[in-house]
């Protein structure tokens, strides 16, 4: 795996509009983004010979990367439908990297969207609510998604005394870099009592710990770093990668408060060559408020139940030691669900291209994204960087 | 909690059936390994531990602690709607495997992590008998 660093780099990112999207479908959303992409790219779609996608929820299809194929009329060598949850989209960055440096194309689109605010069916909704856990050993006992997350925040309160302001603080730094980017969802900002006196949802996760439930989609356009220098906007290469897959189900998970972020991060450092102090600019996934604490310490940031002190401290927020969620995170710019993660990996190319406006993060040369899916299960780690090694 | 109307329900297989015709009877069976001697949950045709294939069934005693909790204060569907505050948690067994539940019979507030607590069974079908769990009794070992 070594053999991945410097090889492939990010020539195209896009997002489309987030929030409420009700012009367009979640297939056509999703070929919004890769267009907007190409655009970025400077490329036609008959460039493309690597297609990655993930399913829609609101318009599943049985294959669908081959329906997204269709759709564009493109005919690429290479095409996958990735399927991990919320760690699908850094799941996919790893195949795609794989796919170039070993030649088995030249050119991959991964493009995402979905429509979970205005796209669900009723029949869809409770699908997604009842396909979540273990059909016969946790669904039946009723709990929601965030009460699958409070029991991992829970244990991390037990076992390191992290508190819910702490957790709060995690909104509040998201919501401070929101309030920087134009195209977030949730710009107000708030306050950690803002957050406690917010609804609870499943104790000890109140309303605004949990992240939005929103339309949208993104897509990022790689190619092999020889031919990097070709386009129109900086390169941006792939220095590291690496994954951690600990479990499914939260009731079978090795540890509640120690998660495969730790082999994802250690795997993608060493390929890297780089460890968390020369990290600039990190995006984590942020479905919930104590999911970014537990990845602030399995990368490496913080030493294991300090991470709470760390982000009170608005070490995260702007100006801090660490900028992290420089779009505002899931909690705060958009969250449709499987693609909400790619919205972390756009937001790290364009703060490392420097064209992040008002929330850029000055001499930002490495960024770290981190995705996971399931309920704390899969993980997936990327470092990219400016420069290829 | 005595309406389960509409409540989502288990769909035993194959390799769980046995398990299940065991929870209608009010019994909590384990998978004990016959290699290594590590019990698990849930019921699997091989060891989690150490790969084997000879796994016996055997009684839990049925008494564990309360490894996490949440309560739930919105329901995931509208058949769960009644219950609300309900608590979900974490139980670890005393064998040593951990089982997701309710935790019954009591203020959802008085629910804490360490909590000791013993199986008790919900009869939401004729087929289907949940174990849950609930504060251990007093004078109970």
């Amino acid at each position: 795996m070594e053999s991945l660093r410097g090889k492939a780099a990010i020539v195209g990112v896009a997002e489309t509009e987030v929030g409420k999207i009700t012009h367009l479908g979640a297939t056509a959303l999703c070929v919004d983004a890769a267009k907007r992409a190409l655009d970025d790219a400077g490329l036609a779609k008959d460039d493309i010979d690597g297609l990655v996608t993930c399913n829609s929820m609101t318009e599943p299809y049985m294959y669908h990367a081959e329906a997204v194929a269709e759709y564009l009329q493109i005919f690429p060598r290479y095409c996958i439908s990735a399927n991990a949850g919320g760690g699908t989209t850094f799941s996919s960055i790893q195949h795609a990297a794989t796919a170039i440096a070993t030649g088995v194309c030249k050119t991959v689109l991964v493009c995402l969207a979905d429509r979970l605010r205005s796209g669900l069916t009723r029949e869809q909704a409770k699908k997604m609510q009842s396909s979540t856990g273990h059909p016969q050993f946790e669904t039946p006992y009723g709990a929601t998604v965030p009460a699958y997350y409070a029991l991992i925040a829970r244990a991390h309160m037990h076992a390191y005394g992290t508190t819910s302001e702490q957790m709060a603080a995690v909104a509040v730094s998201g919501r401070q870099h929101a309030a920087r980017n134009p195209s977030a969802q949730m710009r107000e900002p708030i306050t950690v009592d803002d957050v406690l006196a917010s609804r609870m949802i499943a104790d000890p996760l109140h309303l605004l710990d949990c992240s939005l439930v929103s339309d949208g989609g993104a897509a990022i356009i790689m190619t092999s770093a020889e031919r990097a220098s070709d386009f129109p906007h900086p390169p941006v290469y792939l220095l590291g990668c690496g994954e951690g897959h600990s479990h499914e189900h939260i009731s079978q998970a090795r540890s509640l408060t120690t998660s495969a972020a730790v082999e994802s991060g250690r795997r993608a450092y060493r390929m890297a060559g780089l460890g968390p102090r020369d990290v600039d600019v990190a995006q984590l996934y942020d479905c919930f408020t104590p999911v970014v604490l537990i990845e602030l310490e399995d990368l490496g940031f913080c030493a294991k139940g300090e991470a709470g002190a760390f982000v009170a401290d608005m070490e995260t927020a702007p100006g801090g030691s660490l900028p992290l969620n420089t779009h505002g995170g899931m909690l705060s710019h958009c969250h449709p669900g499987n693609p909400g993660a790619m919205y972390l990996l756009t937001e790290a190319v364009t703060q490392l291209r420097g064209q992040a406006g008002e929330r850029q993060v000055d001499g930002a040369e490495v960024a770290l994204a981190h995705a996971q899916g399931g309920i704390m299960s899969s993980h997936a780690t990327l470092i990219l960087g400016r420069e290829s090694g | 909690m005595a309406d389960y109307q509409g409540k989502f329900l288990p769909r035993p297989g194959p390799e769980t059936e046995s398990w299940w015709e065991h929870c209608r009877a009010h019994r909590l069976m384990l998978q004990r390994c016959s290699g290594c001697g590590q019990h698990q949950f849930y019921p699997r045709v091989v060891c989690a531990s150490c790969g084997g294939g000879q796994l016996e069934w055997q009684p839990s005693a049925g008494q564990g602690s309360v490894q996490t909790y949440t309560i739930c204060r919105l329901p995931v569907a509208e058949a769960y709607a009644a219950d609300v505050p309900y608590v979900v948690a974490l139980v670890r067994l005393d064998e040593g495997p951990v089982m997701m539940c309710n935790v019954i019979g009591c203020d959802p507030d008085s629910v804490a992590v360490g909590m000791p607590v013993e199986v008790v069974f919900e009869d939401r079908t004729d087929e289907i008998s949940m174990p849950q769990f609930r504060p251990r009794q007093a004078g109970d070992a």
